[in-house]
Formats: structure tokens, sequence, C-alpha cells
């Protein structure tokens, strides 16, 4: 064997290997921030912590009831405002169409998804806060809703894409108009995998900070109604781990360990019932 | 109608021939215009997002003019404000953050291309996909407490003692800094390098890297100067996206980043990017004018990651044949 | 899809349930500002409550800056601040806005140096120095000077400041404003300053935060964050000579001479006060910024009946919680203010 070979069969095995590393190096990433999480937020974690309300600044004890039933009825008025507007926007899309508004439509959803979520913050303020005068649970389901809006329209019309013909023409044999076929047959078909990813858009949104500072706000205590501010768990994470207090420090842990664990359920439990059945796109 | 039995092709599909003759009640009508608003809204929400943030900036564009992006100070006593010190800390982190990030999810990328088996493959790109789902602030909360004594304790001095000699490693290391910002945001950012990646070497014909092994390459040889060149474009692209990403996070980089605006080649050295100042002064800015200097900042960090996102959209289009369904039907 | 629905039904009713909570006659302010007294309001907004179930006073810390900011937009009901208003600030107002002050607090030099336990002096000239960024190192000859037989390492100073709009701030520029015609012509004092140098962290909290991690780090925060969080504070030289460190006897000397010749608006300001001996120099009143007309009557009695509670029962909680009880000649004249609140 001559040196060259050699060489080109050693480096071969060295830069392969590498990549091995980096595929390892990646993954355990995940690994290591789960398990850190469990290990340090998981002896917080009490009946207390998912039922009281904060203590006052510097005594100990007190939970974070309210910041989770925040979080909870913020994703309710996100998904009651985006999901609609996302799914009828995928339909038209896939069922209607012609050339350039579903591009232009297509292209736009995809920039404003990669829009930063502070930038989504500053506009649900200028939009909603401003003019109504205080901060709302109302202006951060706004503020995530818009959020929630691409990911669902491009998801639905990609599924709606992948029904079968078939389907469409059958229903049309049958007599249907084409807003019946829709809703009847094609919806249907399809719901699965827009279900999915109406579900994903919600976790993604539900660890949005930036957005709810200046719209949701904050509230030491239950937050009636839609009118008022309220407290989130990822706003309550950042404000507790930004202080300096020990007690605050450690229910940080435990909220960033729920916060994280609903994400993470959510996205496994979707995607694996995705690809359980028909193959699905990745958004 | 000979076209491909699965997709559903809208102008093929006609509506009932029946119900023409009642064209404006024509419940079909109703379901294309309500569909229509839905879809329109989108590009109806861009438009008023960018009008909002055009206005309310308008005092700090009419005073401090294209000075505004060359100016460091930012004095709110005195009224006078300049983007530099955050553009300079969003680019810098950013920059950093890929040189980390793109190695890394590329070389993974590779990995799962070309050498693991497809179920190990899909099922690792699978953990990737989480890890790009873990909350911000989550990162910024592992950043505080994990990283940043880590860095100020270990890395730092180390880095200093081998490579102090480097403007980067000078000064004192508070943990606290550019460097630190760039590590979190780096391992945010890898998970979008290498499924884009992946996705775009996977879409490659199996005859180019046949080819080149029947010429006598060896596997590393034929991935890195057949299959990766021609995938370069579209890897491009998962690096403009991952840029694009990395210049909007905030909460993990206000975290960790300092919150001093001010400009230093030194990595271990406090800074402020665009997105953290806005988290911490955006509620609290008197008086119109630093409101709207902030919102200017704002328009800014819009018009990059708008810009980035079109260009990258755009590049992994080209490289791959799914692509992001812009091409039209 | 069931699941989805039952979930969305459940979270559906708590909402419902919650709102009804409204229903009974509930008043709901909101407040936000200052972090400098946040302690202290947080535990009479909690114990007010509990003697009077009906209100509910959500208050957010998020810096005097943003307590103005949001009282002039009016997305709150009233604001909180230590430093008063500036006359610029109160045009932009739609109604007249009334300070009223509610408890003195001190401003101390907090420092995390490892290996020092022993409490340091502070010189104002030292302070400056530091501040300015010309003051580096912890052994330099300003420091040293005023603790003979500390023994200060040479590292680094490293600084920590507000990242936002604050009171706290303005107490510390307006203390360095006075003793350093540097800093006076420098920086300046206000809630927002350009600083020469140091880290920046968001709220009493986030500074206290980053001084306890950061080791050879010196910041300023409020008396209650340095004693809650067991961080070490220096004394501070005053006008008369004397090193004091900050409690509540020094806290209420210095605004002894001011309590007796307090301004109608009540904005004055205590730091470096001359002629006592006992007093600290960086300590400051705290105000409540309230509107003086309201056009909800509930709000409105709600607010004047908490600012009685707090000038009376609420008093008795300041100093478990270090903060100076207001003089009573200020407790007077504040009661007759009251009145203007309409």
């Amino acid at each position: 064997m001559s040196m060259r070979l050699v060489w080109r069969k050693s480096l071969n095995v060295v830069m392969l290997s590498l990549t091995g590393l980096c595929a390892l190096l990646t993954v355990s990433a995940l690994f290591f921030i789960l398990g850190y999480l469990v290990w340090n937020g998981g002896k917080d974690l009490s009946w207390s912590f998912f039922t009281h309300l904060p203590a006052p600044v510097g005594e100990e004890g007190g939970g974070m009831a309210n910041a989770i039933l925040g979080t909870m009825k913020l994703l309710l008025l996100a998904a009651l405002f985006g999901v609609p507007i996302g799914l009828l926007g995928g339909v038209y899309l896939a069922e209607f169409g012609g050339r350039t508004v579903p591009f232009l439509v297509r292209y736009t959803a995809d920039l404003m998804n990669g829009v930063p979520s502070i930038v989504m913050g500053i506009f649900a303020y200028a939009l909603v806060v401003m003019p109504m005068h205080h901060f709302s649970t109302f202006a951060g389901g706004i503020a995530l809703g818009i959020m929630v809006i691409p990911t669902v329209l491009r998801n639905t019309e990609s599924f709606l894409r992948d029904v079968p013909r078939s389907l469409r023409e059958g229903a049309f044999a049958l007599g249907a108009n084409k807003w019946r076929m829709i809703a009847s047959v094609v919806l249907p078909a399809a719901s699965r995998g827009i279900l999915t990813g109406v579900l994903l858009a919600l976790a993604r949104v539900a660890g949005e900070t930036a957005p709810l500072l200046f719209t949701a706000f904050g509230n030491r205590y239950w937050s009636p109604g839609w009118n008022q501010p309220t407290a989130s768990l990822p706003v309550v994470i950042y404000t507790y781990a930004t202080g300096p207090y020990e007690d605050w420090h450690r229910q940080a842990w435990a909220a960033g360990l729920v916060l994280l664990g609903l994400v993470l359920i959510t996205n496994i439990l979707v995607r694996a019932f995705l690809t359980s059945g028909t193959a699905y796109e990745r958004t | 109608m000979a076209t491909t039995p699965n997709a559903a092709t809208p102008a093929d599909v006609p509506s009932n021939p029946q119900v023409l003759s009642r064209r404006w009640f024509n419940a079909d009508d109703i379901a294309h215009l309500v569909t229509l608003i839905a879809a329109a809204s989108i590009l109806l929400i861009t438009v008023l997002l960018v009008y909002q943030l055009w206005v309310l900036s308008a005092e700090a564009r009419t005073k401090f003019g294209w000075h505004f992006f060359f100016t460091q100070t930012w004095d709110p006593v005195a009224g006078d404000f300049g983007a530099l010190p955050f553009i300079y800390g969003t680019l810098v982190t950013s920059a950093v953050a890929l040189l980390i990030a793109v190695p890394l999810g590329v070389g993974a990328a590779i990995f799962l291309a070309e050498l693991a088996p497809p179920k190990l493959s899909s099922s690792l790109s699978f953990v990737s996909d989480l890890l790009a789902a873990v909350p911000s602030v989550i990162y910024g909360l592992l950043g505080v407490f994990l990283l940043v004594p880590i860095m100020r304790t270990t890395v730092q001095p180390a880095l200093k003692k081998t490579l102090g000699f480097l403007p980067f490693f000078k000064g004192p290391s508070y943990g606290i800094g550019f460097l630190t910002a760039s590590i979190v945001l780096a391992i945010m950012i890898v998970p979008f390098v290498l499924s884009v990646s992946r996705e775009v070497l996977l879409a490659i014909p199996r005859d180019q890297r046949e080819a080149a092994l029947a010429l006598g390459a060896t596997k590393w040889e034929s991935t890195w100067k057949v299959v990766v060149p021609a995938a370069r474009i579209g890897i491009f692209g998962s690096v403009f996206l991952a840029l694009a990403r990395a210049l909007g996070e905030t909460m993990a980089v206000t975290m960790v980043i300092g919150n001093n605006p001010k400009i230093s080649e030194s990595l271990f050295s406090p800074g402020y990017s665009i997105a953290a100042v806005l988290a911490n002064e955006f509620s609290e800015a008197t008086g119109n004018l630093y409101l709207s200097a902030l919102i200017e900042l704002g328009l800014v960090l819009f018009l990059l990651t708008f810009i980035l996102n079109g260009l990258a959209r755009l590049l992994i289009l080209v490289t791959t044949a799914r692509g992001s369904g812009v091409l039209p039907s | 899809m069931r699941f989805i629905k039952k979930l969305s039904l459940l979270v559906g009713l708590l909402a419902i349930a919650t709102t009804l909570a409204t229903a009974q006659g509930q008043v709901l302010l909101n407040a936000a500002g200052a972090t400098f007294p946040y302690p202290m309001y947080s535990k009479w907004f909690d114990l007010y409550r509990q003697v009077h179930p009906g209100v509910q006073i959500n208050y957010q810390s998020i810096g005097s800056g943003g307590g103005i900011r949001q009282l002039l937009d009016k997305t709150v009901d009233f604001g909180a601040s230590d430093g008063p208003m500036t006359d610029d600030q109160l045009k932009q107002a739609s109604v007249p806005i009334l300070h009223f002050p509610t408890v003195m607090g001190a401003d101390v030099p907090s420092y995390n140096v490892p290996g020092v336990s022993a409490e340091l002096n502070f010189t104002p000239e030292a302070l400056a120095g530091i501040f300015l960024g010309k003051v580096t190192k912890w052994n330099d000859p300003a420091i040293a000077s005023a603790n003979s037989g500390v023994k200060l390492p040479g590292d680094d100073i490293v600084v920590v400041h507000r990242s936002d709009g604050s009171g706290t701030t303005y107490i510390w520029t307006d203390y360095l404003s006075k003793v350093s015609p540097e800093w006076q012509t420098k920086v300046g004092k206000a809630t927002s300053v350009n600083w020469p140098v140091g880290l920046g962290g968001k709220g009493n909290e986030g500074v206290a935060g980053l001084i306890q991690q950061t080791p050879d780090s010196i910041g300023y925060i409020e008396l209650i964050y340095a004693v809650q969080n067991k961080i070490a504070y220096g004394r501070v030289k005053n006008a008369t000579g004397a090193f004091v460190k900050a409690d509540l006897a020094g806290v209420s000397a210095a605004a002894a001479a001011a309590a007796k010749s307090m301004p109608d608006d009540f904005r004055v300001s205590i730091t470096n006060p001359e002629g006592n001996k006992a007093a600290y120099p960086i300590s400051s009143f705290t105000w409540l910024l309230i509107p003086s007309k309201f056009t909800d009557a509930k709000k409105r009695d709600a607010v004047k009946d908490f600012l009685k509670w707090m000038m009376t029962d609420g008093q008795q909680y300041c100093e478990g919680l270090a903060y100076a009880k207001l003089p009573k000649e200020v407790v007077t004249k504040e009661m007759k203010a009251i009145a203007l609140i309409q």
C-alpha cells in the first residue's frame, strides 16, 4: 500500500468518526438538558408549587399556580385566534389558489415564521395594549396567536395537498359542491396531520417569553377574565432566574422542568402519532 | 386530466356547474372568499407590522438619519442614541455561534445522511428536532446557572492562557459576555443547521455517490468532494436560516450577555444585542425619542431577519426538490 | 380530537370561573414601577388584600423608569418611583401626577470580594472613581487608604449597574453628581444613564443576583436586597466625614432636615445631607405616583384608602424589612394631600 492510500484511508476513518462525534454531541445535548432539569427541578416540585400563589418578595414558599393557569389561558386564546385563520388560509392555498396569491402568501408565511418574537411583542403592544390602555391576557393571546398562524397555515396546506385526488373526485361524483367536499371529505382525511401541526405550533408558543413581556405583563395574583395582566410560566422563570433569592431560583428550576416537560411531551407524542400513520412532512 | 393521481390541482377540479347561475350567493364562492380573506390576513398582518414599526420609529429616524447606524453612544439622559453597539453585539454573537454550530451541524448531518442506518438516522434527527423545540428561556436558565460559572472559572481562564495573545481573549473573565452568549446561541441553532443539511444531503441522488466510489474514492472522499459540494447551496441556505434565528434570539442572550452597550474586540467582555436591549428597555423608555429609537432598532432587526430568511428559503429551494413549497403549485 | 375538545372545555370553564370572580365587585388595580421598595410593597399589598379582600393590587417591579412610562401611557393605574418625576415628564401627563412618599431606604455599595469578609469603607472619591472606570483594581489606593488593616486583592473590579430605567440608579447618580464634578459633567443623574463601565442587571433583583454570582464585583442595591441575600455592603463617608453604615437610624437622620422643609409636591433629594454626623449619605424617599383624577370611583376610593392605611398601619412593617418609617411631619402633610385625589 502506498503512503497516499494509507493517508486517504486513515483520513476516511478519522473524518467519519468526527462526524459521528458531532452527531453524538448534538444528541446528547438534549438528554443533558433534560436530565439536568429533572435533577435540579424535580426536587422542588410539590403540591404547593402547583396550587399556591407567589409569596411576598423575600419570603419562602409560594407557588406558581397563577402562572400555570395564565399560560393555559394564553394558549387557549392563541389557538382561538390563530388556528381558524391558519386553517382557513391553508384551505385556500390548497383548494382554491391560483398562482400569485398563494405564492405570496406562502412566502410571507415562511418569512413571518422567522420574525423574532420580541418584534411580535412590540407589534402586539402597539396594536392592542396602547389603544386599550392596559396590559391584558388578551394582548398576550393575540401576540402568540399571530405567531401560530404561519405554522398552522403551511401545515394545513401541506396535509390537504396530500389527500388523494380520488377522494375529491368521489365527493363530486356523489353531487357535493366544492365547500362540501372540503368540509366533509378532505378536511377529515387530513385532520390527523392538521391537528398535529396545531399542537406543535402551540407547544412552540407556550415557551415564548419575549412577546409576553409587554403584553400580558405579569400578575402576582389570579388574573380574572381576559382583560387583566397575567402571570405566565416563561416570564416567571425569567424573573425568578435573574433575581437573587434562592427560593426564586429553586422555583425557576421547577417551573423550567414543568415547561420543558410539557413542550417535549407534546412534541414526542405528536410526532410519534404522525409517523405511525401517513408519512409526514416536516415544516 | 392525466396528471399525477395524488396531488390535488385546484384548477382542474370544477365547482358544481348547477349553481353557476347564482354567482353571488354561491356557497362555494363564500367559502372561496372566506378562505381568501384568511390567507390574505398573513399579508395584511405583515404590512401592518412594517407600517407600525415604520411610523413609531419616525421620530428617531428623522432626528438621527443614517447616522444612527454609526453612532456608539446610547445615552438616554442626553437623548443621544446610536445603534452600533447593538448591531455589533448581535452580529458578533451570531457569527461566533455560526462558527461553532455550522461545523457541528454539518458534521452531524453528514453522519446522519451518509453513515447512519436509516432508522438511527431518523431517530437521531427526531432528537435534534426536539432540541429545536426547547424554549429560549430554558436555555437562559441553564446558561445563567450552569454555563456562566463554568466559563468564568474554567473555560475562559484556559483560553486566556493558551490563546491570550489574540485580542479576542483578553480582559477580565466575568463569565458573562459575548463568548458565553455565542455558545448558548450555537447550541440553539445547531438543530436548524443539522435538519436542513441532512435533508439537502439526502436529496442528492445516489448515483453521484456511487460514481465516486466506483472511481476508487473512500467514503469520506465521496462525501466531502462530491455530495457536499453538490448540496452546498442548500447548506448555505441552512446557515442563513440558522443565522436569522440567532439574530432574533432574545431571552437566552439577555440573560448571559451582560447588557452593556459597549463595543469591544474581546469576546470575554459584556455586550448587548438588539433583541436584548428591546427586552430590557422597551417597557421603560421614558420619552418619545427613546421609545422611537428602540422601535427603530426593532425595525432593523425585523428587516435583517426578513431578508436573511428570504435568501435562505431561496437557496434551500434551489437544492431540494421538495423545497418549501414556494414553487408555484 | 375529543381529548382536545375536553381539555379546551375545561380550560374555558376555568377561565369563566375566574371571570365570574370579578363579577363580585372586586376592585383590580394594576401598578408598576420601582424595584427599590418592591419587598415592602409586595408585603403591603398582600396584607392590605387580607384586610380588604375585595381589593387586589397587582404590582409589577419593572424599575422606576418603567413605572413612570407606563403611568404616562396610562396602562397602569398608578406608578412607583424612587426618582421623582422631572418637570418634563410631569408635563407629558394628561392629568397632574401627585407624589406620595411611602418609605425611606438606602442605596448601599454591595460587593463580593473573595477573601474579604470585613466591612469596607468607601469614600465618595473611591465610589465615583470605581463607577467612572478610573479605579480598576480592588487594592487601588483610593479604596485601600480608607481601609487600612484589610488585605485587598489586586483583582480587577467588576462594576455592576442597572440595565433598566431605575430610581435606584437615580439615587446613586444623584449622590455621585453631588460629590464628583467629573461624574456630574460626564454622566449626570437620571433613571437611565450612559454607564462608562460595568455589567447590566435587570432590577435590584438582577443586580443583586449578578453581584452574588460574580467574584470581585461591586454594585448598588437597595439595603433590603443586600440583607435578605446576605451580600456584604460597605460604609460610606458622609458630608461630615464620618463613615456610616446604612441602617434605619442613618436613613432617618438623612431625612431629618428635609422632613421639616418638605415641599408641597414632596419631590426632594436627601442624598449627601450636610451637618448631620449620623446621616447615611445615599438615602432616599420613594414615591407612589398617583394620578390626581380617576375616572373609576371605586378605584379612586381604593387607592385613597390604601394610602391612608399605608401611612398608619402600614408603617409598622417597614422596619422589619429595613426601610425607615416616614417622619411624622411628612405623614401629616401627606394625609392632607390625599384630598387632592379626585
